[in-house]
């Protein structure tokens, strides 16, 4: 199962390098959105230092969302999608690889992201343990819950509208768990970093093992 | 001996649409059947029932002695279908395609290699994105990407559509080979003269049932039970 999550990780991996769309589009949105943040509140540079964690995570959410969009058209362009079906690989195994998949461009989409962020807002960071941690935690629960998502809506006509409406809801407790460690991490509250840690870790875990129990039935739907 | 295909008053709906309105079918292995009859009679939906794709409303179906109500999962790892979209990445080349299915189904390097110069997918073509094939050469990367699975049961859609005359005489010799080789061949089409040097048992679906079952039917397009479904399709 572990070889088939890592062919279907490998797979949508190997496509978002060939396709760009990754670097071409769904970075320069993020980037643009932070900028945006940056140009509305840069006569504060202090509010900015203080709502870094917080804009931060909101650019790094509504990038996701592009990113689990496309890692399911992919599959549906050219009916793919039935062929993974039929190819007998067991749906928990492409969940685990898909969600995999997308997690691995967040964290690439955060570094960048994160750069951006020391040098517009001016930050610094204090905690680099709890700050990758946070990340990655918040990257796989993103990633769970979006691969999730993602399939629930795949096979509707109104896929990319509906998914935002369902899934930011959804991750709302990640963004205020990795906003907290962040600001741990930054010094800009006083936020019991780790301990949001937990919450992020938590979630990554439960939507991971939902997501697993009810991929099989979702793919079907699709 | 045990049917590839069983099918008892198999109903299918599609939304609230009866695309099979009770299917009895008998198939055995090693057969190559023709599914015939006009746009809308339900060979599509057929074919994915058989797949595994569609579900069972109604009625009982086994393929190759698994349930199709109960165990579609297995049947799933043990046929192909070739449907009227190729099933490929267009980022991925050929090769790497071919390569990902087989993997997927467990076959080896040497497999992709094999299937890749059965369809004449090799040298430069190969390590081509298939977004920048022509509709032709997808077609025979799908075939490849399938035949390196070695199904038991092939279910073809339209297996010509878009092939030159080379490519469909490759085609021709995978069918040929694989119910050579003891798998069973169902195949929707309208060219029939085509398909008759296969020599195929036809079968004319109409309106979402069988209409006629003719093992030593001729396969002139001009027969009467074509002549009858077209009626009935228009």
């Amino acid at each position: 199962m572990v070889r088939d999550a890592w062919l279907i990780a490998g797979k949508d991996l190997r496509i978002e390098m060939r396709s760009r769309v990754g670097l071409n589009q769904i970075v320069p949105f993020a980037v643009t959105v932070l900028v945006l943040f940056a140009f509305a509140l840069d006569t504060d540079q202090e509010a900015l230092r203080t709502y870094a964690p917080g804009l931060f995570w909101v650019t790094v959410l509504l990038a996701s969302l592009l990113a689990i969009g496309r890692s399911f058209a992919v599959d549906l362009a050219d009916g793919a999608s039935d062929r993974l079906l039929l190819s007998g690989i067991d749906p928990i195994a492409v969940f685990g690889g898909k969600a995999a998949a997308i997690a691995i461009q967040l964290v690439v989409l955060q570094v960048l992201l994160g750069a951006g962020v020391v040098l517009l807002f001016d930050v610094t960071v204090h905690r680099y343990g709890l700050l990758v941690c946070a990340g990655l935690a918040a990257a796989a629960g993103v990633a769970t819950a979006g691969t999730l998502y993602g399939a629930l809506v795949a096979g509707l006509g109104v896929r990319e509208t509906l998914l935002p409406v369902l899934l930011l809801p959804v991750v709302a407790p990640v963004l205020i768990g990795a906003t907290r460690a962040f600001q741990d991490a930054f010094g800009v509250a006083g936020a019991e970093g780790w301990a949001w840690l937990g919450l992020l870790a938590g979630f990554a875990a439960i939507y991971g093992v939902f997501g697993a129990l009810s991929y099989g039935a979702l793919l079907e739907e699709a | 001996m045990e049917s590839a295909v069983r099918l008892r008053a198999a109903v299918t709906l599609l939304g609230r649409f009866p695309a099979l309105a009770g299917v009895d079918l008998d198939i055995t292995p090693g057969e190559i059947v023709l599914l015939k009859g006009p746009n809308g009679a339900g060979k599509t939906t057929l074919l994915r029932l058989c797949a595994g794709l569609c579900t069972l409303s109604t009625g009982q179906g086994w393929v190759l002695g698994h349930d199709l109500s109960s165990e579609r999962r297995m049947v799933r790892r043990r046929v192909a279908l070739l449907g009227h979209r190729t099933g490929l990445y267009d980022d991925l080349t050929v090769a790497e395609n071919v390569a990902f299915w087989a993997r997927a189904a467990g076959a080896g390097p040497q497999d992709v290699e094999e299937a890749l110069e059965r369809l004449s997918l090799t040298g430069r073509l190969a390590d081509t994105r298939v977004a920048r094939l022509s509709a032709g050469q997808r077609r025979r990367a799908s075939i490849a990407s399938l035949v390196v699975r070695r199904p038991e049961l092939w279910l073809l859609d339209e297996p010509h559509a878009g092939l030159d005359q080379q490519t469909r005489d490759t085609v021709d010799t995978l069918v040929r080979g694989a119910a050579a080789a003891g798998a069973t061949v169902v195949l929707a089409t309208h060219e029939l003269e085509r398909i008759a040097v296969l020599e195929p048992r036809v079968v004319s679906v109409v309106g979402g049932v069988v209409r006629g079952d003719n093992p030593t039917e001729s396969h002139s397009p001009n027969s009467p039970s074509d002549a009858e479904g077209d009626r009935r399709g228009s």
